[in-house]
């Protein structure tokens, strides 16, 4: 009996061991610029990374349908925890990555950017929204304290851009007479927008009656919050913050009964897909996105219609972003005869010549004539959007 | 009215945590062992009902009867395999395990479930109650989930108390040679508390979810960590202890956050834990334990 538990214990040990090792799948070719992608594949942001990963292949297997250069991806799995990422990171220098598709999330990207800006290899995030990811940027006393990653992109807009568009937006739209804010002041993507919209509302003259905090610790009860904000009489309620804690707060705001209007940003992507969530509780949500999948271009219906018969889905805008860094990599490969051979620090040299000079220019799925400063800012604008019947439709 | 609302979520909230505390309290008295998978016991009580609502179509008292009877049997097949073989190690040895079977649990949920989080549907068929005029709204998921704790507690205390089985555990909780010798089976007593609690833990993870309706792999671990703090702080091995720590723990975090600050009131619960174990080392209702030299 004693033989048995120990066996049975030591099968649980190694079951144990084997439950940690999650990857993803990678599409390999041969002769190929190796990309690299981290992101949570797994945990409470997976969505992020799982659209990451998709429409990044959709748009590798386009490239490559052209027959010139030819890109192999591989990603790792992050969690959305900086120090997985920043193992995850070895791991793609170990198989020999030339590009970085930076990393999905904010926390785990400010960590990676920094390896990839020290071992000069290129790259450019999808979402990673933080200035904090490519530095250089002044915080709230005008210091510069992290110098800026020359080498680190985005796809996706600023934190600030993002707090001061909502601002804007809810200003020019007379969206809210009282406003409440709801923020994670344990993530540095939620803060960072959180005080940007703060200063720009002051800017304004917007009126917030009421700002409150959770942390990814206590991101479950969210009815002292609630109770705060109905009782200061809030109209519109800006959530800076993802959709898993989002779509608790809606739920429970309902419960009690309480139906102000919600504003979200790009975090707020995602709640129409989780997994037995009532959507009429999103009903009226609004949120600023530079991706829409109900939009009329060729471009977006094509690859909505290619993502919904791969994946079964309709893409988020993390997806779209994903799909769009490739194309803009692929350019940027193309223009400046980048090949196979050469080295991560030769790549990344003639890269980030590309992204800064003026006259290379993207038209994607997130925007059209994007163009990249110094700063590694990308320069789109965004859309409205209001949930009405379970989908996006533009304000 | 703000307070009124606010406290009957604290109790709400409280309740959940006493529920989650009573397993850990269980266990400790009897086993003297802390179990930190329990939290995860939730978590997969919780997934077992939302599969047994939403893809098996059944109604939510069968799920809960259901994930009671699953989260029963994992919890005995944990202790046989995880628990059983170090009965005679160092506790430390034992804790180190518990934090492994945690992982275990966590990262077998999400082969099997996946990591996209899934919204529970509420167990409770009825809507909330406005009064007032609507000032104050109550959920029906409070009230349901203050009536099963404070049953819980009522149908555990008559158990220890009366049952022959209780009594027993009672015994191999004040001294487990002694017991043995009084021909309790000591390993039987133990397996029972770590069905009972585990079956608590189902309930605990239905109406957690119930009330907060997100469903992750990790949805146990930060509740059940509370619980555990629940536990201490009324005095962990004490049935009524495990409750009083809960609803206080719950009113203290909602009133924290509601009249204090947002930002603190996870500091500010822990702080009271340590002002209370400075003052009273057993917790508020631990009994004092002499050492026998």
């Amino acid at each position: 009996m004693k033989k048995v538990s120990k066996i049975a214990s030591i099968i649980m040990a190694v079951a144990m061991v084997l439950a940690c090792f999650t990857s993803c799948g990678e599409s390999t070719t041969s002769n190929a610029i190796k990309i690299g992608a981290i992101g949570p594949l797994t945990g409470s942001a997976a969505i992020y990374g799982q659209a990451v990963e998709n429409g990044a292949l959709i748009a590798i297997e386009e490239v490559n349908a052209k027959g010139g250069l030819q890109f192999e991806l591989k990603c790792e799995d992050d969690e959305n925890d900086a120090e997985k990422a920043v193992n995850a990171y070895n791991k793609l220098k170990d198989w020999g990555m030339q590009i970085s598709l930076g990393t999905v999330t904010t926390q785990p990207c400010i960590a990676v950017s920094t390896e990839v800006n020290a071992d000069r290899i290129f790259a450019l995030t999808p979402s990673a929204s933080s200035t904090d990811v490519l530095g250089g940027q002044p915080d709230a006393d005008g210091n510069v304290t992290i110098p800026r990653k020359d080498n680190v992109f985005q796809m996706c807009f600023t934190d600030p851009n993002q707090g001061v568009a909502s601002a804007q937006y809810i200003k020019e739209q007379a969206l809210g007479e009282k406003i409440a804010v709801i923020y994670n002041n344990s993530d540095a993507y939620s803060t960072g927008i959180y005080q940007k919209f703060q200063a720009e509302a002051d800017k304004l003259g917007l009126n917030i009656v009421c700002v409150n905090t959770f942390s990814d610790d206590s991101a479950n009860d969210f009815t002292a919050q609630l109770n705060e904000i109905k009782q200061a009489g809030a109209d519109l309620v800006f959530l800076p913050i993802y959709y898993t804690p989002a779509s608790l707060i809606l739920s429970q705001a309902d419960k009690m009964q309480y139906e102000p209007k919600f504003f979200g940003v790009d975090g707020m992507d995602g709640i129409l897909t989780v997994e037995n969530f009532d959507t009429s509780l999103a009903e009226g949500v609004m949120l600023l996105t530079p991706f829409t999948a109900d939009a009329q271009d060729e471009m977006t219906k094509s690859f909505v219609a290619k993502y919904q018969e791969k994946y079964g889905e309709t893409p988020n805008q993390f997806a779209a972003d994903a799909y769009d860094c490739i194309i803009a990599l692929y350019d940027a490969c193309v223009n400046q005869n980048i090949e196979v051979s050469m080295s991560a620090s030769e790549i990344c040299k003639k890269l980030i010549a590309e992204f800064t000079n003026p006259n290379f220019k993207i038209d994607g799925l997130t925007g059209t004539g994007m163009t990249w400063s110094a700063t590694g800012e990308v320069s789109k604008s965004p859309k409205g959007m209001v949930i009405q019947n379970g989908v996006y439709v533009g304000m | 009215m703000t307070f009124i609302s606010n406290l009957i979520n604290g109790i709400s909230l409280g309740s959940v945590y006493a529920i989650i505390a009573l397993g850990y309290t269980m266990v400790y008295g009897i086993a003297k062992m802390l179990n930190f998978a329990h939290g995860d016991v939730i978590m997969v009580g919780a997934y077992i009902s939302f599969c047994v609502t939403t893809y098996l179509g059944f109604s939510p008292f069968v799920s809960v009867v259901i994930s009671m009877i699953v989260c029963t049997i994992l919890g005995i097949v944990i202790e046989r395999l995880a628990y059983k073989p170090l009965r005679k190690a160092s506790s430390l040895a034992v804790l180190i395990t518990a934090i492994g079977v945690s992982y275990f649990l966590q990262n077998a949920a999400l082969l099997i479930w996946g990591s996209a989080p899934k919204t529970f549907t509420s167990i409770v068929p009825f809507g909330s109650i406005a009064l007032f005029n609507g000032q104050l709204i109550i959920t029906a998921e409070s009230i349901v989930t203050v009536l099963a704790c404070i049953l819980i507690m009522i149908a555990l205390t008559l158990f220890t108390r009366k049952s022959k089985m209780g009594k027993g555990m009672r015994a191999v909780s004040e001294d487990k040679a002694a017991a043995e010798l009084m021909g309790i089976n000591v390993n039987v007593s133990i397996s029972v508390t770590f069905a009972i609690g585990s079956a608590l833990a189902a309930i605990a993870g239905v109406l957690l979810c119930s009330a907060y309706p997100v469903l992750i792999p990790t949805t146990g671990s930060m509740p059940g960590i509370k619980a555990f703090t629940a536990a201490v702080f009324g005095g962990i091995g004490s049935i009524p202890g495990a409750m009083l720590g809960g609803v206080l723990l719950g009113i203290i975090e909602i009133f924290s956050k509601s009249y204090i600050s947002t930002n603190l009131s996870d500091a500010i619960v822990f702080a009271v834990l340590i002002i209370v174990l400075l003052i009273k080392p057993t917790g508020l209702l631990g009994k004092k334990i002499t050492e026998k030299v």
